[in-house]
């Protein structure tokens, strides 16, 4: 009913192969994005922004990142959190190095440059695997962290070692500091989501993501049908510290302003993200979103509901959103272990024949 | 059911609803996470202040306090969550106690005309008032603390060659103290060993290792949550003496003291409000709010050291409030009055004694210059035979004469890089 294919031709390859095959399906794209561009903005104020849709859309970033390693080239990674900060202070050093230039640039090489430390400390998966990637890049979220704490000239010789991002411009319009107007702060993440969005969907299903997937599934019968391997891992770890880098550097200039890497970009950082794309959905796109999605609102509604609505005490309703939020993770571990995106696609394929089952 | 819920929201939305003209004091409390310790008593304290102000004295000038939790877990996300859902309701006054939060807070609250009373903790340099328009620190700050520290070890003997070693969380708050205690160590010729411990702060045995084998005259330590009580119990272990041992006043409650046992006895820790729970508000507390079944958290904590620095907070900010209710004519204040009302605050003993705090705090004035107040430091020392803390040395006053300057030199800093201009004309 919903996702009728009857009339839908395609008639070139291009129109076989895009994105949304179906019709009902791409004009829902098409009104989401309208709804986020040109409705939202409009709409929003501090408290949304600031609670809701900036951690919702710069952890859908981080979480694409993720997705990218683990989920399409099965590289297990514990990183994310100090590769986060590794954006967070390029994006810093780079923003008081050069205040002049427009923000959308620092960001764009803060993501570079985190994406040649990822390939540096993607090194080790030529080598080892599974669980032993997994200490390895515990080791690189340690080191990174200390890194920053430890040496002044990241933080540009500040007493208390924290950094905070100055009142940085897009042609002419603050993104950053504290006089950013709710919506300018939005449109300007909502533009990077989008932008790492396309990219990686396009990536992953082109020939590098065919490559990524066929090492994850299994990594010799990859290099027997010719995948190199040292060039799917580390162009793996570097797209996805790439994202991940622009994820850490809008994290501390848009949405915190102000962070100390200890408690920011600690080890709970990578196991949030990672919890994200295990709920979200590995191996999918709209799983990184929906996994974002659902860590960054669930935590909020609990509190609107126990704490402004039932009147509850306040440490209650946090101790139990810890419990909630592990349950569900056991939970859809065991239920679904494929995520989010497997309902969706499940509740999709059941639309599609709706009403008529049979 | 369905109907039932319904009608229960509603219910629960009208009762909500008439506190909202109220003077909203905002808590960013934690009680959850590794530094619950720290944070249950205060805002326990902070909450049972207000509470009985409504029910002692109807409110301030008239107005009903209102207290709006909102649990941080000390941490920064979570910070700003709290901080926009309150900031719409009213909030006149941000108490984040977290150095953290409050480093993020600074700019927004400023450019809201919200402001911050971080007491003890925060930015140091934002006494300066003439930068820092919309945050205060009085009545002391860590500087204050730390050139505190080093004049009772001075009014103990001479400290000239002596080693002592700073054992601090490894955090903005924790690395506060360094500049001021390197420029005290070329000043006093004391030689200063760093030794920072990572959040938590469950693992210190190599720092403390470290102190075993270079055998410090004094160990200064900036700690905060379970990182204390860690320190106290290892000092215990590798046999430090407890009386050369000092604590900043976050790492002096009775929660860092009390798994050590007996062999934290003597343990010091500066302090810049009185101690213990001798003093006649707590019978008002106990009347009107604790036997009223009103009684913030579980109500066990009243009279401990944690609390009595959230009552001290609260009082602080009522007696703000009061002066800019005075000030501006009205009872209903807006947070920019109640900026006004902190410039304009001033802690007299008779005030105190008045509200039943007699000698609770020292005596200071806040001006448009200085949001710092005076910075007079206390110290206290436990015993563990009776579990109490006893004010040892008197409120006496730190070095300004190497505080100012650092004060005055970070503060450019920011206002420079943040395009700030005096706001004291």
């Amino acid at each position: 009913m919903f996702y009728r294919e009857a009339g839908d031709f395609s008639t070139s390859y291009p129109e076989d192969s895009q994105t949304f095959p179906i019709r009902f399906d791409r004009y829902r794209y098409y009104l989401v994005l309208f709804v986020a561009i040109f409705v939202i903005p409009f709409t929003i104020n501090d408290y949304w922004v600031n609670s809701i849709f900036l951690p919702f859309l710069i952890y859908a970033i981080a979480a694409i990142g993720l997705n990218i390693l683990v989920g399409y080239c099965g590289q297990v990674s514990l990183g994310t959190g100090g590769f986060m900060a590794v954006g967070a202070y390029a994006c810093y050093k780079l923003m008081t190095a050069f205040p002049e230039v427009s923000m959308l640039i620092h960001v764009l090489i803060a993501g570079l440059i985190t994406a040649g430390v990822g390939v540096m400390f993607g090194l080790p998966s030529l080598r080892i695997k599974g669980f032993y990637l997994a200490v390895a890049t515990l080791a690189a979220q340690f080191f990174l962290v200390w890194l920053f704490n430890r040496v002044p000239w990241f933080y540009n010789y500040s007493a208390s070692g924290q950094i905070s991002a100055p009142e940085r411009t897009v042609f002419g319009i603050e993104v950053t500091g504290p006089n950013t107007e709710a919506w300018a702060s939005y449109l300007f993440c909502l533009a990077f989501v989008i932008f790492s969005a396309v990219i990686a969907r396009n990536l992953t299903r082109g020939a590098f993501g065919r490559k990524w997937m066929a090492i994850r599934d299994m990594d010799i019968a990859a290099e027997i049908i010719g995948v190199n391997p040292l060039r799917a891992k580390l162009s793996a770890f570097a797209v996805s510290s790439f994202f991940i880098g622009i994820s850490g550097a809008l994290f501390f200039a848009v949405y915190l302003g102000a962070v100390e890497v200890g408690e920011a970009f600690g080890i709970t950082k990578s196991f949030t993200v990672l919890f994200m794309i295990i709920i979200g959905g590995l191996g999918s796109i709209f799983g990184s979103f929906a996994g974002a999605a659902f860590l960054v609102v669930l935590p909020v509604v609990l509190k609107l509901v126990g704490v402004d609505w039932l009147g509850w005490p306040t440490d209650i309703v946090a101790h139990l959103q810890l419990v909630i939020v592990g349950a569900l993770i056991v939970i859809f571990l065991i239920a679904e272990p494929h995520g989010l995106a497997q309902l969706w696609r499940v509740a999709k394929e059941k639309l599609r024949l709706w009403p008529f089952p049979h | 059911m369905k109907m039932k819920l319904g009608t229960m929201a509603v219910a629960a939305v009208m009762a909500a609803s008439p506190v909202m003209a109220d003077l909203v004091f905002p808590s960013l409390s934690y009680r959850t996470g590794p530094y619950a310790a720290g944070g249950i008593p205060f805002a326990d304290g902070y909450a049972d202040y207000m509470n009985l102000l409504n029910a002692r004295d109807g409110g301030i000038g008239g107005v009903m306090t209102n207290v709006l939790e909102c649990e941080t877990g000390y941490n920064t996300e979570k910070g700003v969550e709290c901080y926009e859902s309150t900031k719409g309701q009213g909030a006149l006054v941000y108490q984040p106690l977290s150095t953290g939060i409050t480093y993020q807070l600074i700019p927004k609250a400023t450019a809201d005309g919200i402001p911050i009373h971080s007491m003890g903790y925060g930015r140091t340099s934002a006494a300066n008032g003439d930068v820092f328009s919309n945050v205060f620190n009085y009545p002391a700050n860590y500087w204050n603390g730390a050139s505190g520290a080093i004049n009772y070890l001075m009014s103990q003997g001479d400290i000239a060659g002596k080693k002592i070693a700073l054992v601090y969380h490894n955090s903005a708050y924790g690395k506060e103290p360094i500049r001021t205690l390197e420029e005290l160590a070329k000043k006093h010729g004391f030689e200063l060993t760093l030794l920072p411990v990572d959040h938590p702060g469950q693992e210190q045995k190599s720092q403390w290792l470290q102190i075993r084998r270079e055998k410090p005259d004094n160990v200064i330590m900036y700690g905060w949550g379970v990182m204390n009580q860690v320190a106290v119990q290892e000092a215990a272990n590798i046999r430090y003496p407890m009386e050369d041992f000092i604590g900043i006043w976050w790492s002096g409650s009775e929660n860092d003291v009390l798994p050590a046992g007996d062999a934290a006895d003597g343990y010091k820790a500066l302090t810049f409000h009185g101690v213990g729970d001798d003093f006649p508000v707590f019978a008002d507390i106990q009347k009107y709010v604790v036997d009223a079944g009103n009684a913030a958290g579980a109500g066990d904590q009243v009279g401990t050291v944690l609390y009595n620095r959230g009552l001290y907070a609260a009082m602080l900010a009522a007696e703000a409030a009061k002066t800019a209710q005075e000030i501006h004519g009205t009872g209903d204040i807006t947070p920019a009055m109640m900026r006004d009302g902190m410039e304009a605050l001033e802690i007299t003993e008779a005030k105190m004694t008045a509200l039943g705090l007699p000698g609770f705090g020292p005596e200071f004035s806040v001006s448009c210059e200085n949001h710092g107040g005076p910075g007079l430091i206390g110290m206290t020392q436990w015993d563990a035979s009776a579990k109490t803390w006893s004010l040892i040395n008197e409120f006496a006053p730190s070095d300004m004469d190497v505080i100012q300057p650092l004060i005055d030199e970070d503060s450019a800093a920011y206002a420079a890089e943040n395009n700030i201009a005096s706001s004291c004309k």
